[in-house]
């Protein structure tokens, strides 16, 4: 990663420990999504693509005014629209835009087995390096969010890096900066907090009693935050995790079951080295070699 | 726009109804979510579709497409019954108060003076009674019941709560609810802007729809103060500009007009514009139409416009009737008109009943189409299979294809929505052979004026004698153009009062149109533009968005016209004695010798209050009118008549009479009234609109775009779509009597059925971005479907309301 500026404070499949030099004095960053501001225009979409060189294909439409029709290699945002009837019968149209939530714990990195693929910046950022994804898709299970997705083009995986490359020189995402609503903003987690708290308190003003940040706690916050006029019923805005964490098995696999396994592997080398001590190499007899040659 | 994009801001209540702003202006959008976040505002979206616009609002009513007057109609009767108006501005500056003539009259849905055999009144009647003294009778009591407070209350009392639930399906408690929250702006620190566009025009009462918004705004105290104001949000980036330089055919620049056939004499045409006051010391602004008429003539034809020759009033073509698309189709259609030259215009796609426009094209000798793309238009005799099923062997139109630059390409000025000219400048140079259209038609102009010269004509003078200076006469630029239609001295001007004092020199450009001269003296293309270039050089680029007072008053970015006033009628924020109506949100006031403050005072500089000028000072009377007296087609007061092809059998609110069933005014060519279908044929109203992810048939050719939204759809409730067992994402067709369209249905609640007339009816909503070229799937042309019938007054087509059936494919 040549281009670096920040700190990476954790690195998938890395047991050497992480520079700390460069911290984020600053505080950690944050977007935040304000549902109740968007008119689901997509231009993050285009900016997204423009910024990051991406060109998903032209589809078709399958019945919505969501398109592309789910995120790809090649579009790491979308806005995905939902219909809500609600309980005073009035329909509301719920416009989300969907894509990374740069989880504090992120169970993408936790399940990545290759070393370096999936990095966490100290400014928050999770990043893919898919110079060394192997393409196993692990962090696709990881995900709580069903985010990553594999290129059928490299089987590399792919995701919204939340223009670390912008955010790295000082600039907002692409997507914020295109924006015609103010409903996507960006600045330190902390500030994007108490501007959240606002526009909550705004929203119950308007009746909106369950009105909520979504910054959930099972993945160690996000720094991607919505504010919703439901804070209450996140599925309602095409099916955000109500309670998102990270899947046990990775928690199991790379948590209480990592020091058995490195045990296990310990173990093995071990008894290889005493098997070879006591035993000797394994020898192939003449016999063996004259039935292999001959192909039986 | 009255007012501006970033006043949006300062509204208390934001009415979105007959647009989409979300939809089709995001980036203007973004003031209703300032005026929501910080202004605490309400955002309230009327519409027959749950739009995007819809999705962020407060309140969403729903109403049946083409039914606003009969909803508008019934605001006004409840601000008028409920006393929820403003008094001290309806009382002062408004013609309430005004006598209307004795034999003014209004019967069953049709006002005095209709001829059935022509579609059209005889509006002499429809005028207020005129005193010993020249000036308007006026009872201050408002007890008159002549006078127009009576006649509106009476008119709009039929404009009931059960009316709009019967004639726009609009519940009642919803209806209601909305009344209450406009109410709340009739007093002076309460303001509400509504913002409209294609939603309103598109109608053949579309014209009447804004005027009775605009009549609910006066009623309310809402015109001329921030955060209120009529605004009309443009649907192309210059399309106000268009507008303004008169590219309609019975205008001329700065809405200046082109005389009748029966207007040979110039003094008569003269008289007939410059409006004599109505009443005691008003401005009446147009008094001074010739001085902006002859430096019109001036900047056209130079020299050659002289006092003798009445500055060339006969180079003007004099009009025997208005020659708007449809008229012009019809001609073609006729075989009455056989060249065509269609500039940034792709009529195959935009104009209505695509298989008229198709037959229509089919017939001319010739056709140039001057466009960056290869649009549909240049390519309608070509087979693009079921989307456009011609036969091209029998195609002889001869079809020439300029390609022309994009905006990005050329420098030049747009004028927005807010009446901004903001310059821009050349971003890249054009691709291929590609011209500016300012060379292409300079190329033509330069042969056409040499092929006249060398061999006469019949009346060769307007072409030869055009006043054409510029340093390339085959390539005219941006700049030298912005300058003649701002305009300059072409003597000394010297001061009236004081002839040895020299105001501007030859030469000079000028600051406004105050310096405007009515002897040839002056030079100016565009009156209202006057000052854009001044002496001081190009406002239109200026990029200061300082706010002094915080209001969103940015007087130092671009120029706004006229004479870069931000609000107009501005006057009416004040009271009569010059008081800002509301403190916390002054635009100017008067400080006992002057008037000034965040805006350009729109009136009389120095003129005392006390003194009783109208705020509205283009007007005769100084104020503004709920009585149009006779400057609209159908009517002074807007009276709801059903679209032309309408679910209805009878118009609820004039039952019984057939003329009354549509707009009585509305010019219907005769094979166009006999392709409207029936109800019978075609249960389903429909409507045609945007969407955000395209521009018109542009974007179809752009990656991104077509990325975004790549093929044709139409969207249908979940009612309509059990009825007829199509599932979301199924292929449906949709006829209307004029042709069908086939593509994929959006099944949703967004489209809700209304019950209207006891009827039950389901609205089946047509995007309009979809062609045969470009990158998007290929698809039919919208209006493939859609009818021939314009407003009477704009002749808009009636994209918005029509009859269609969905059928499962």
């Amino acid at each position: 990663m040549p281009l670096q500026s920040l700190d990476i404070i954790r690195r998938s499949a890395t047991t050497t420990p992480s520079p700390q030099v460069r911290g984020s004095y600053t505080g950690t960053v944050a977007k935040l999504i304000d549902v109740s501001k968007c008119i689901g225009c997509k231009a993050c979409q285009v900016a997204c693509m423009e910024w990051n060189d991406l060109r998903d294909e032209v589809g078709s439409n399958f019945g919505s005014y969501q398109n592309p029709a789910d995120l790809s290699d090649q579009s790491w945002t979308l806005m995905r629209f939902a219909e809500y009837e609600n309980p005073k019968g009035d329909l509301e149209w719920l416009i989300r835009k969907d894509g990374c939530m740069h989880c504090a714990d992120p169970g993408c990195l936790k399940a990545c087995p290759a070393p370096g693929a999936i990095v966490q910046y100290a400014n928050g950022i999770v990043d893919f390096q898919e110079e060394n994804c192997i393409g196993c898709g692990y962090c696709v299970t990881g995900c709580p969010f069903n985010i990553p997705r594999i290129s059928k083009r490299d089987h590399k995986a792919y995701k919204c890096t939340l223009c670390s490359d912008r955010v790295a020189v000082g600039l907002e995402p692409a997507c914020i900066k295109a924006c015609p609503t103010g409903a996507l903003v960006f600045g330190t987690k902390e500030d994007m907090k108490a501007h959240a708290a606002e526009r909550v308190a705004d929203l119950k003003s308007r009746g909106f009693d369950q009105a909520d940040v979504y910054d959930p706690p099972g993945v160690g916050g996000t720094h991607v935050m919505y504010v919703l006029h439901h804070g209450d019923q996140p599925q309602l805005y095409a099916g955000l995790a109500m309670d998102p964490r990270i899947s046990p098995t990775v928690k199991l696999w790379k948590g209480a079951a990592k020091p058995l396994a490195l045990a296990a592997m310990a173990f093995t080398v071990l008894a290889g080295f005493f098997h070879f001590v006591r035993v000797g190499r394994n020898e192939v007899t003449p016999a063996d070699e004259a039935a292999a040659e001959k192909g039986s | 726009m009255t007012n501006h994009w970033v006043d949006i801001k300062n509204a208390d209540i934001v009415l979105i109804m007959g647009g989409n702003a979300a939809e089709a202006h995001p980036c203007g959008f973004k003031w209703v979510t300032e005026a929501k976040a910080h202004n605490k505002a309400k955002l309230i979206v009327v519409d027959p579709r749950f739009t995007r616009s819809a999705s962020v609002a407060d309140v969403y009513v729903p109403i049946r497409t083409g039914t606003d007057i009969a909803f508008l109609g019934a605001v006004m009767n409840y601000l008028l019954t409920e006393d929820k108006i403003q008094h001290e501005y309806v009382k002062n500056y408004t013609d309430l108060s005004f006598l209307v003539r004795e034999d003014f009259a209004f019967n069953d849905g049709l006002y005095s003076g209709y001829n059935a055999d022509k579609h059209s009144y005889d509006k002499s009647t429809w005028e207020y009674e005129i005193g010993p003294d020249g000036f308007v009778k006026a009872d201050a009591t408002l007890a008159h019941p002549r006078c127009v407070y009576q006649l509106l209350k009476k008119h709009y009392a039929r404009y009931t709560p059960d009316m709009v639930e019967r004639v726009c399906g609009t519940p009642k408690e919803k209806f209601q609810q909305v009344c209450e929250l406009i109410g709340s702006t009739s007093t002076t620190t309460r303001a509400m802007t509504i913002m409209y566009a294609l939603g309103w025009t598109q109608h053949s009462v579309g014209s009447q729809m804004i005027r009775a918004g605009a009549m609910m705004q006066l009623l309310l105290g809402n015109i001329g103060v921030s955060g209120g104001g009529m605004n009309a949000l443009r649907g192309h980036s210059n399309i106000q500009g268009l507008t303004d330089l008169g590219l309609m055919s019975n205008l001329l620049p700065g809405y200046l007009t082109l005389p009748g056939e029966k207007e040979q004499d110039y003094g008569k045409y003269v008289e007939a514009r410059a409006l004599k006051p109505l009443r005691p010391n008003q401005l009446s602004y147009w008094q001074n139409y010739q001085k902006f008429h002859v430096s019109l003539m001036k900047a056209w034809w130079g020299d050659a416009a002289t006092p003798e020759n009445n500055w060339a009033y006969e180079y003007l073509p004099k009009l025997d009737r208005g020659y708007d698309m449809l008229q012009t189709f019809e001609l073609m259609s006729q075989g009455k008109m056989n060249g065509y030259i269609c500039q940034g215009f792709n009529p195959l796609a935009a104009a209505p009943n695509k298989g008229k426009m198709n037959a229509s094209l089919a017939k001319l000798k010739f056709l140039v189409v001057m466009d960056p793309l290869a649009t549909e238009t240049s390519e309608f005799w070509r087979n693009f299979g079921e989307h456009n099923d011609v036969d091209s062997a029998k195609i002889a139109t001869e079809v020439f294809r300029l390609p022309t630059t994009c905006f990005a390409e050329e420098d030049g000025a747009l004028v927005n929505s807010a009446r901004w000219l903001q310059w821009h400048w050349k971003g890249g140079d054009p691709p291929g052979e590609a011209r500016s259209d300012l060379q292409i038609m300079s190329g033509l102009f330069t042969r056409l004026r040499a092929l006249y010269k060398k061999d006469g004509g019949a009346f060769p003078d307007p072409i030869v004698n055009l006043y054409w200076p510029y340093a390339q006469p085959q390539s005219p630029s941006a700049d030298e153009l912005a300058r003649e239609y701002s305009g300059r001295a072409l003597k000394d001007l010297t001061d009236p009062k004081n002839p040895a004092t020299v105001t501007r020199k030859a030469g000079e450009q000028l600051a406004g149109f105050a310096e405007l001269r009515d002897d040839g003296s002056t030079l100016s293309g565009c009156w209202i533009y006057c000052g854009a270039w001044g002496p001081a050089g190009n406002l239109m680029a200026r990029r200061d968005n300082s706010d002094p007072t915080g209001i969103g008053q940015t007087l130092n970015w671009a120029f706004a016209w006229p004479s870069n006033r931000r609000v107009m009628y501005n006057r009416a924020s004040c009271d009569p004695g010059g008081k800002p109506f509301n403190p916390a949100r002054k635009l100017i006031a008067w400080n006992g010798s002057a008037w000034g403050g965040a805006d350009v005072p729109d009136y009389k500089a120095d003129e005392d209050p006390a003194l009783g000028m109208g705020p509205f000072i283009m007007n005769a009377d100084g104020v503004g009118r709920f009585f149009a007296r006779g400057a609209m087609a159908e009517g002074p007061f807007p009276e709801h008549y059903e679209p032309f092809e309408t679910p209805l059998a009878s118009n609820p609110l004039s039952p019984g009479r057939a003329e009354t069933l549509n707009n009585p005014a509305a010019r219907v060519f005769k094979d166009d009234r006999a392709a409207f279908g029936k109800v019978e044929q075609f249960p389903h109203v429909a409507t045609t609109y945007r969407l955000t992810e395209h521009f018109h048939f542009w974007t179809q050719h752009v990656r991104l775009n077509a990325i975004m939204q790549p093929e044709q759809f139409v969207e249908i409730g979940d009612a309509l779509a059990k009825e007829l067992a199509i599932a979301d994402g199924d292929r449906v067709k949709v006829s209307s009597n004029r042709g069908y369209i086939k593509a994929v249905a959006v099944v949703t609640k967004r489209l809700r059925s209304l019950t209207v007339d006891g009827k039950r009816l389901h609205t089946v909503g047509i995007p309009l971005h979809a062609g045969f070229t470009g990158l998007t799937k290929p698809g039919y042309l919208t209006n493939t479907l859609t009818p021939v019938v314009g407003d009477a007054n704009s002749q808009t087509p009636e994209f918005k309301s029509f009859l269609v059936k969905v059928e499962k494919v």
